[in-house]
């Protein structure tokens, strides 16, 4: 078991390494690039805007811009004026506070060492400071939402089985549907009209709570009514997909010899199917926990959006709109990390809870 | 005798047997024509292209323009000259709807067609040739599939900034993985079947193996993938286009007619309602069709009849 999770993330350094490289190339092929983004404006004078091309490094070859970006500056140094203190690097240092003067080497560490360089807004904060804060909005709503897709898309799953081909299958089978088809970013909007557009105001609007950045929020409890919307929004696509899958699921294991022996024990109806049944076919769910968390990242970037939520897919729309490269790419690679890690951890409880399952 | 009237009756019999086996896609075709759900779903999209196509006739018999700005603005649905009311900058709400159609069917479609040939293409190839190609493109579906669909297209749309013709390339050139995947595991079961050794042995070139004797065979995969694929595009170029980075006013798609709504909920509700309704309904009917073209090529589904 070890040494196979070893091997997997040992894989996962290339990939990692192709998201990044190729993250790193569509910024570059950004016509104007960042410096149109950031200086103001069209009407910046070509002066002006090869001031911060430079002091940004932007001028440098864009496998240097890599390189720095990953491996931060302090490579390499040397004393170039001789006073004992370096202050070159084979990685040009750039002047990102824009004081005039550039930054001594290994002011910026580089990815791999943790360090995501400056935002180009927030205050030019880290940018991994700035991404801490957003974490717990997005994981609280995140983790919500999964809970109740589970919560509400397995047993709609295992009734269907049960009652394969009558009523209840079928309208839950449409449903899954409607809920696939459905456009997340109307869904928002329909239910924010209702509730608070047409002046029901049945469940608090907007904002959950702006402290949250500052750690002042009232415990989660207490803002479940503010969770309410966006955790449904986000949950639609993963009560569909654990419902049909949960469904595909028991069906498949109620053709199994060991179902059909509990069934010549003459255990009741109910026992085969919701002791024999629905517990083995719940170990097939858990590679379905490695999507569903690529499913709910999508879903809070759009959901955050409409919702006003201060979470990270909010932040990662804002940053891709304000051409934020900092942020946008740490929160690809943030984004890659969780995607390959869910994958991996759901390989992983599939194999803690069917023996059978061997991991080579 | 005897011998000769057994040899007829085999020849008629043949001959019967001919007539009545259809082929795989025949067969198809007429357990779809017999779907309900599949041909309303057929039938409905059939009439928003329609309507969406015929919108300049639609509009000029209606008297209205998408883009004139002379009537008063947030007019209610049912107003005199615009049935569906108009939107903030006083357009026509119906005119909208119906270009919007135009470049929202559009984008889903083409991009769909784009990425099922790149991704038809190349798991074909992958497939067949398998060897050091394969392994790289395996190593690029892995590291795309690592990055939520969704964040790839959102940075590339920001980047690029795109209208409509650059975004139907980008979500082709981006959405072909899943087909890819699909058709190479596809394709690598196909390759040791004995029509395809067969077809060595005579000669045959690896092209036309793969072209005239393999792809045949992947026709329900693709049409299935494509109907469902089409949907998927659908909703990402709404999704886009609601957050202001993919087709940019004043080209209306049904993505962007939804932008800023949220602002004018107490003036115009009506605004909010029609887009989606046609997004969802399209793409409802786009997997109604995938679902339906998934049971007509199922061999093991039983034909009433």
């Amino acid at each position: 078991m070890v040494k196979y999770t070893l091997r997997r993330l040992i894989q996962a350094i290339p990939t990692l390494f192709g998201v990044s490289i190729l993250t790193y190339m569509i910024m570059l092929a950004a016509p104007g690039g960042p410096v149109q983004a950031l200086v103001a404006g069209p009407r910046a004078t070509p002066q002006q805007r090869q001031e911060m091309a430079a002091r940004l490094g932007f001028n440098d070859p864009p496998y240097v811009q890599y390189l720095r970006w990953l491996l931060g500056d302090d490579w390499l140094r040397w004393d170039a004026d001789g006073d004992g203190i370096a202050d070159h690097s084979f990685l040009i240092p750039l002047d990102v506070d824009g004081d005039g003067e550039p930054e001594p080497p290994g002011e910026n560490l580089g990815v791999l060492r943790g360090d995501f360089g400056r935002s180009f807004y927030h205050g030019k904060r880290q940018v991994l400071d700035v991404i801490k804060e957003r974490i717990p909005a997005t994981l609280e709503l995140g983790v919500s939402s999964l809970v109740v897709s589970l919560l509400v898309g397995l047993p709609i799953g295992i009734l269907a089985a049960v009652n394969r081909g009558g009523i209840f299958d079928n309208v839950t089978r449409v449903t899954a549907v409607v809920f696939n088809a459905i456009p997340v970013f109307w869904l928002g909007l329909m239910l924010l009209l209702l509730f608070g557009g047409t002046g029901l105001n049945l469940l608090p609007m907007g904002n959950q709570c702006g402290a949250v950045l500052l750690g002042g929020c009232p415990p989660i409890w207490e803002r479940i009514p503010y969770l309410i919307l966006p955790t449904f929004v986000i949950a639609t696509g993963g009560i569909a997909g654990f419902s049909r899958f949960m469904r595909a699921s028991l069906l498949d294991v109620s053709h199994q010899d060991y179902i059909r022996t509990a069934r010549a024990k003459g255990l009741s109806e109910r026992i085969v199917w919701f002791k024999h049944g629905t517990r083995n076919a719940l170990i097939p769910i858990a590679t379905f926990l490695g999507p569903s968390i690529t499913g709910v990242l999508s879903g809070a970037a759009i959901t955050e959006t409409i919702f006003a939520w201060p979470g990270l897919g909010r932040m990662a729309v804002e940053a891709v709109t304000q051409q934020n490269y900092p942020v946008i790419m740490a929160v690809v690679l943030m984004a890659a990390v969780a995607t390959i890690l869910g994958y991996l951890l759901s390989d992983i409880l599939y194999a803690l809870i069917d023996p059978r399952i061997r991991l080579n | 005798m005897a011998a000769q009237t057994t040899v007829a009756n085999l020849k008629t019999n043949k001959a019967e047997e001919v007539k009545v086996s259809p082929s795989l896609l025949q067969l198809a075709v007429r357990r779809l024509r017999r779907d309900k759900l599949s041909m309303a779903a057929i039938i409905i999209l059939v009439t928003m292209s329609l309507l969406a196509y015929g919108a300049p006739i639609i509009t000029k018999l209606l008297g209205v323009d998408p883009y004139s700005i002379k009537s008063a603005s947030f007019l209610p649905p049912f107003s005199p000259g615009h049935i569906l009311g108009t939107d903030d900058l006083g357009r026509d709400h119906l005119a909208r709807l119906l270009y919007a159609g135009q470049v929202s069917l559009a984008i889903g479609f083409l991009a769909a067609i784009l990425s099922l040939v790149i991704g038809v293409t190349i798991g074909l190839l992958t497939g067949f040739f398998g060897g050091v190609v394969d392994d790289i493109v395996i190593w690029l579906i892995t590291t795309i599939n690592s990055v939520p669909f969704f964040f790839i297209v959102l940075i590339i749309a920001a980047v690029l900034s795109p209208g409509a013709e650059t975004l139907i390339i980008v979500l082709g050139f981006l959405g072909w993985t899943g087909t890819t995947r699909l058709v190479r595991g596809e394709t690598l079961s196909l390759r040791e079947r004995e029509f395809v050794i067969s077809a060595r042995a005579i000669g045959a070139t690896p092209l036309r193996i793969m072209f005239n004797h393999i792809l045949p065979n992947l026709i329900s995969i693709i049409l299935i993938n494509l109907a469902i694929d089409i949907g998927v595009i659908i909703l990402v170029e709404a999704s886009l286009s609601y957050l202001g980075v993919g087709v940019k006013p004043p080209t209306a798609t049904w993505g962007n007619m939804l932008t800023g709504t949220q602002s004018f909920f107490k003036r115009g509700p009506h605004l909010v309602f029609w887009p989606g309704l046609l997004i969802f309904l399209t793409v409802l009917c786009l997997y109604v069709l995938g679902d339906g073209l998934r049971d007509a090529f199922d061999p093991t589904t039983v034909d009433e009849g």
